[in-house]
């Protein structure tokens, strides 16, 4: 290694700053985001390897109510991560009311996902009889890789409703900084993305029509 | 813009806030080695059950009937008992020792002070990341202690034998689920500890730490915290579906018309076991990369110092551990030749794996040219090193054998393949983890240990790992398979069982020799002289603090980096060593 000048240390990359210019929380939050997108991919491609070695693979969902059940689904989850810009933009103007306001909205959002998506498992396994181990089309990998890609995407966003419970409650008390606010909501823009992969995936390719 | 997380704070007060529930890196970086410690005798007194089992395979042991009195009925262990230590060997070994130490021990500790940053830059998850670690420990030994004991399906957990549960053996009930949750908690601790490691080394290097400034050990420990990243992830994946395989009925790993004990499996069909495999194996090459890569790093830095000249091609250094660690995530299939894989998927493997080979030469070569012509200083630490450097070369070399389909599937299941990976995945790893522990040694106690104890530990161990594990590979070109309890009713194995013989002494011997080892831990802990700063003359920022360091590392100030971490023998300098925070005046220029 030749010794380089002092004058030569300009690049952000030269120590004694943070080269992403932006906070290690951040960072730190998007690094977990790469980690989580691959345990997921490893759901979505166990569910495609199951998928393509099974070719009887049933396609039970109906426009109604699955299709358009599902579809509210999204809009909510999706509604939540707008509330969610909002929440973040509030705080950035230092308006905590609002934010917090925002973020409880965003929390609702995510309620109302819950609940719809586990209305839609209790109809599969009572009426539809699918389970994680049966179902009705004699392929059992449809119901496990139903249940098991939603469920740990469902536990992601019941996570979220009290990272950010956790954080809307500080928010309204003056504690925490514009940019936990922001951390939190890249969390909840994750959680949103993977459903957007989940949604067609999972359901509208296994529409029937 | 905003500013590093970093505050000067003052040492906690209490034993508990210190020492236990620490968020200072070096306590838990310390916490993470004795972990380790701990992790590996255990390790270790399971490989040495299974040793004497297979060369005594009909001796009743009046203990071990005490220890497990179903499984080691009249003191003779079942084959079932065996691969059970065997599994359990394998995981405390990889997960707790080989994973644990040389990146959340060495690297907790030494990362932040050699970048000149006064803390990890998550202090609270990396007290989380310990406990976790912790918590999967103590549940992956309470599996010993469940109905049936610890699992059978070894440290990959291959399904059907570990999906289909207890009707696979005794340990595949309880014990198996045991497993599997530790292994996720182990996923989890692992996940917050890259986390950290990475924001630490990208946002808290001090003024005139360019990433070429780093010393090779933080690089290795970086890559490594990105193969954990998104290695683990999958693992994590894996794991949970395995799980919902064992608790809920899924069949995820499980194939129609499985037929276990005489009984069909009739409520699974539909899956693959290969799907286990290919996810399993995502992770568990890049797994061995993070076993590897933080010895590396020490080796580099070590054979630098003790050379006294600088490292033979820093870039190359740099750019082979990052290609090492690129391409570690596409060879996984090379672990599946023998699953049942088209051979030109297979062919696609084995030239990736061969492309392995030349990061792996590049990094061989340029420590021998850091050698060639050094003033090279024969310290304990060093010659860890160096066997480091001859292990990697012994164990690579045969790696090379197992990367060709058409020779792996001859050698696959044999005791070839074990003697490749204790080579280069065990024994390398831990004389890394002994060189670190020598060179880092007075920095983390301020007492130097015994050099003369060191020196007779590492001969003796140097040439106890060669008499285990080379026969081995005598052994799997023979057709000796592996995971056998016992070779006596297997007629053309029996000539090879003094090669066997050979090798249980040769382990009773290297156990033995590791006492010498913690003697001089212990003994140097408590009694060894006061250790000066710089005790190496090395230039790196560890050596400019106080041994021990003060909680904040550097008191308050903020170094600033003017060199890069090796310039040993400068021509011209005032001494053989500068220092990375020494003047750039230091260099005398060449006009």
């Amino acid at each position: 290694m030749s010794t380089q000048g002092t004058a030569a240390a300009t690049s952000v990359w030269d120590g004694g700053r943070s080269p992403y210019a932006v906070n290690s929380k951040k960072f730190g939050m998007w690094l977990f985001i790469i980690s989580d997108s691959l345990t997921f991919s490893a759901l979505l491609f166990a569910y495609t390897y199951g998928r393509v070695s099974n070719p009887n693979w049933p396609t039970p969902f109906h426009f109604s109510p699955s299709i358009i059940f599902s579809s509210i689904m999204t809009l909510a989850l999706l509604s939540s991560s707008l509330t969610m810009v909002m929440a973040v933009q509030a705080m950035n103007h230092g308006n905590r009311k609002a934010a917090g306001g925002w973020i409880l909205a965003t929390m609702a959002g995510g309620a109302l996902f819950v609940g719809l998506h586990l209305t839609e498992w209790l109809n599969l396994i009572n009426n539809e009889h699918v389970t994680p181990a049966h179902n009705p089309w004699d392929v059992p990998l449809f119901g496990a890789t139903f249940f098991g890609i939603t469920g740990l995407h469902m536990t992601h966003v019941i996570t979220g409703i009290i990272y950010l419970g956790v954080i809307c409650q500080a928010v309204f008390r003056g504690k925490f900084k514009a940019i936990d606010v922001e951390v939190s909501g890249l969390y909840w823009h994750f959680v949103d993305l993977v459903w957007m992969f989940v949604f067609p995936l999972v359901y509208l390719l296994s529409a029937k029509i | 813009m905003s500013s590093p997380v970093v505050h000067a704070h003052h040492a906690p007060e209490g034993f508990i806030r210190r020492y236990v529930f620490s968020l200072d890196h070096k306590v838990i970086g310390i916490q993470y080695y004795f972990l380790g410690l701990f992790s590996v005798f255990i390790g270790m007194f399971l490989s040495l059950l299974m040793r004497y089992h297979m060369v005594n395979p009909t001796v009743s042991v009046a203990w071990m009937a005490k220890l497990w009195p179903t499984a080691a009925a009249g003191g003779v262990m079942t084959p079932e008992l065996y691969l059970s230590l065997m599994t359990m060997h394998g995981t405390i070994m990889v997960f707790f020792v080989l994973t644990t130490v040389p990146q959340s021990g060495f690297g907790n500790y030494m990362l932040p002070i050699q970048i000149g940053a006064e803390d990890m830059a998550f202090p609270v998850l990396n007290m989380m990341s310990f406990w976790t670690t912790f918590l999967a420990l103590v549940v992956m030994i309470a599996a010993f202690f469940v109905e049936g004991g610890a699992p059978l399906s070894g440290w990959t957990a291959y399904p059907p034998l570990s999906a289909a549960g207890r009707v696979t053996g005794p340990g595949e009930g309880m014990g198996q689920n045991l497993w599997i949750l530790s292994i996720a908690i182990f996923c989890g601790a692992s996940l917050m500890g890259a986390i950290n490691f990475i924001s630490t080394t990208v946002d808290l290097r001090c003024k005139g730490m360019t990433l070429m400034r780093m010393p090779l050990t933080c690089w290795t420990w970086l890559v490594t915290a990105i193969l954990g990243l998104l290695g683990f992830a999958v693992l994590l994946a894996a794991g949970v579906l395995l799980l919902l395989d064992r608790l809920a009925g899924s069949s995820f790993f499980l194939p129609a018309g499985m037929m276990i004990s005489d009984r069909i499996l009739a409520d699974h069909k539909g899956g693959s076991p290969l799907l286990w495999q290919h996810l399993f194996w995502f992770f568990g090459h890049p797994e061995v990369y993070i076993a590897i890569l933080p010895g590396m790093g020490v080796t580099s830095q070590l054979l630098s110092t003790f050379s006294r000249k600088p490292i033979f091609g820093y870039k190359a250094m740099v750019y082979a551990i990052l290609s090492i660690g690129f391409l570690g995530f596409l060879v996984w299939g090379h672990h599946m030749f023998m699953s049942g894989m088209n051979p030109y998927s297979a062919m696609a493997f084995a030239t990736l794996t061969m492309c392995i080979g030349v990061p792996s030469a590049i990094k061989t070569f340029n420590w021998l040219g850091t050698l060639w012509g050094g003033k090279i200083h024969f310290t304990t630490a060093m010659l860890f090193a160096l066997g480091f450097v001859s292990l990697f070369v012994t164990g690579g070399v045969s790696g090379i054998f197992l990367g060709q389909p058409a020779l792996d599937l001859y050698f696959h299941d044999t005791y070839f393949v074990v003697g490749h990976f204790h080579m280069i995945m065990g024994v390398a790893a831990i004389f890394g983890m002994f060189a670190g522990t020598f060179y880092w040694f007075p920095k983390m106690y301020g007492r130097m240990m015994n050099e003369t104890l060191g020196k007779i530990h590492f001969y003796l161990t140097f040439i106890g790992v060669y008499c285990i594990f080379t026969p081995m590979h005598y052994l799997g070109i023979a057709g000796n398979p592996r995971r056998y309890s016992a070779f006596t009713d297997v007629e053309y194995l029996g000539g090879l069982i003094p090669v066997h013989q050979f090798m249980t002494y040769a382990a009773y011997f290297t156990a033995a020799v590791q006492l010498i080892f913690v003697v001089n831990l212990f003994w140097s802990l408590m009694k060894g002289p006061k250790a000066p700063v710089n005790p190496w003359n090395a230039t790196t920022l560890e050596w400019t603090v106080p041994s021990p360091p003060p909680f904040d590392n550097f008191a308050g100030v903020h170094p600033v980096v003017n060199h890069g971490p090796y310039e040993y023998s400068v021509p011209g300098a005032a001494s053989d060593f500068i220092m990375q925070t020494d003047p750039p005046s230091a260099v005398p220029s060449e006009h």
